[in-house]
């Protein structure tokens, strides 16, 4: 009954994803982790080290759909799962082994019930899906936001594959967003921004209230269509799904699509000029007014208030 | 260059969905449908490779009830040229309407095969990359551009770190983002034309398909209300309110 756990990873380091993944996926075996990467031994080492991984296993080359799927369909003989985030990543690769393998997946799961019991949600998160799948394998992806990560002290013993993972399609160029903000899916605390906010430089005071709170930055596909913030901050049906312990939508009216995102976030507080907006209705506590003149407040008063991060 | 773009009919995503109380799905009976918004980005994206000299022929393919041909004519008037519905009442999940489209590439042979990323009723996002794996194509999700360089296309994919940017030996398939395009709004000549495209009616059964779920549906529920909430009168009460929840917080 083992799982087998695609990593995520960025920049040479695990993703906080795949801890959130092994968290959820160690209720159904002992999980192996798959790293593949140009240089796979850091992040072997980090996932080697989390709480209920048997064993690592490393290949060099690229994360490309094709090139994976071939790869990822020689070792899933020897497993009962095979599960990856339902990042880009997972949504990219796990749909096509399945089909290589003539399964259905499950994908995004957000419960799981028992060996062959998932929830997912449909319809950006206004219905919940649960079923039972009786294949013999399940190809599963998981939305990491949903479940605790695993603890870590583990060294489980890395080996590492023969080969390397090759592709039809070749990865010519990255554009890769800088920041030094937490991984957005995975944040603790996240601060949103809407259109409201007119450009953006003004976006900055987004970011200069989530460096205070030590929070990751979303985004709602408005503000990212106007070019206000990078694609990957995008929150929504679409974009990325986070459930933090807080979330701070400052200047978003809360389109449905935009809600599908937020709908785990634990606490909601609304700062915006419209006390009708869905957002402010749906926000554990709402400050009406205009946010230009809120952030700078706002700022100084949580300095004044000892807040430490 | 001949492009196949795969379309889906659904609940339209304005409207707000409703939860039928015995749990057995979601209620669409007069509610109102639409294109995937997805799917009309990816038959933008047809429309101008061939505008600019890289498409002889559109192609689209829906596959659903008889009710789907509103879709094809939709992307007909926006400037496809022959549509093929695939009829059936039956709700089929991700893994047949792949196989499905797999034997269309076989009888159409498509250098480009485009669909949106993913339906906005079951959020699946699976079918692009399915039809991928059962044509043996290389393929490129989630795309914000594509160009065609030669005998590859060149295209940009929204991931989660920012874009990266594949290129793909043809035959290829590319599946839809948002950012992609502008779909356009057929003006009305083009939509009393798209009356006179070709538009064939084949029922599923003609494929030979094993069109059975894989999968066992439950339950369908909704989600969990949150309580509404209250209001704060001043930045203070404000930032009283997140410093006490931040100092709540378990450190990670």
């Amino acid at each position: 009954m083992s799982v087998l756990v695609l990593a995520d990873h960025g920049l040479g380091a695990l993703s906080p994803a795949t801890a959130r993944v092994v968290g959820a996926v160690s209720t159904l075996g002992p999980v192996d982790i798959l790293v593949v990467a140009e240089n796979p031994a850091a992040i072997a080492q980090s996932a080697s080290a989390l709480a209920g991984v048997a064993k690592v296993l490393t290949a060099k080359g690229s994360s490309l759909a094709d090139g994976l799927e071939a790869l990822l369909e020689t070792l899933t003989v020897r497993y009962r799962y095979v599960a990856s985030s339902a990042g880009s990543l997972g949504k990219d690769v796990m749909p096509r082994l399945a089909a290589k393998l003539d399964l259905m997946p499950v994908t995004d799961v957000i419960a799981i019930h028992g060996p062959n019991s998932f929830d997912r949600p449909i319809y950006a998160g206004n219905a919940v899906q649960t079923v039972t799948d009786n294949q013999p394998r399940h190809i599963l992806t998981i939305r990491a936001s949903a479940f605790r990560p695993a603890a870590t002290g583990n060294a489980a013993p890395i080996e590492a594959l023969d080969g390397t993972v090759v592709s039809a399609a070749s990865l010519i160029a990255t554009h890769r967003t800088e920041s030094d903000t937490p991984d957005l899916a995975t944040a603790q605390i996240v601060v949103g921004g809407g259109v409201a906010l007119g450009s953006a430089e003004n976006f900055q005071l987004i970011e200069s209230l989530a460096k205070k709170l030590g929070a990751a930055i979303g985004a709602t596909r408005a503000a990212v269509d106007a070019g206000y913030a990078p694609n990957d901050w995008q929150v929504g049906q679409t974009g990325k799904i986070i459930a933090p312990d807080l979330y701070i939508a400052i200047g978003i009216s809360g389109a449905l699509q935009h809600l599908a995102g937020i709908q785990g976030a634990k606490k909601i507080v609304a700062i915006n000029t419209d006390a009708e907006a869905p957002l402010v209705k749906l926000a554990d506590m709402a400050l009406i007014g205009d946010l230009f003149e809120i952030i700078p407040q706002l700022l100084a008063e949580l300095d004044k208030a000892g807040l430490k991060r | 260059m001949k492009i196949l773009v795969a379309i889906k009919r659904v609940v339209d995503h304005n409207v707000r969905i409703r939860v039928r109380p015995d749990g057995t799905g979601v209620e669409t009976s007069g509610v109102r449908m639409s294109m995937n918004p997805f799917c009309k980005h990816a038959v933008e994206a047809a429309v101008q490779l061939s505008e600019a000299g890289h498409g002889d022929e559109v192609v689209v393919v829906s596959i659903g009830p008889r009710t789907a041909n509103d879709v094809i004519l939709t992307a007909l008037a926006m400037g496809a040229h022959r549509g093929i519905l695939i009829e059936t009442d039956a709700e089929l999940e991700t893994l047949a309407i792949s196989k499905l489209l797999a034997k269309v590439v076989a009888e159409e042979n498509p250098d480009i095969v485009l669909l949106g990323k993913q339906a906005v009723d079951d959020d699946s996002n699976h079918v692009g990359q399915m039809l991928a794996a059962l044509t043996s194509r290389p393929q490129a999700t989630f795309a914000s551009e594509i160009k065609v360089v030669g005998q590859a296309l060149e295209v940009v994919r929204e991931v989660d770190s920012g874009r990266e940017t594949l290129s793909l030996p043809l035959p290829a398939i590319v599946t839809a983002d948002l950012r992609l395009n502008t779909p356009r709004n057929a003006a009305l000549p083009m939509v009393m034309k798209a009356r006179s495209k070709p538009l064939a009616v084949r029922p599923a059964a003609e494929f030979g398909i094993d069109l059975v779920p894989r999968l066992k549906i439950e339950k369908i529920s909704p989600p969990p209300e949150r309580m509404a909430g209250k209001t704060v009168a001043t930045v203070a009460d404000l930032a009283a309110f997140i410093a006490a929840d931040v100092s709540d917080m378990e450190a990670l």
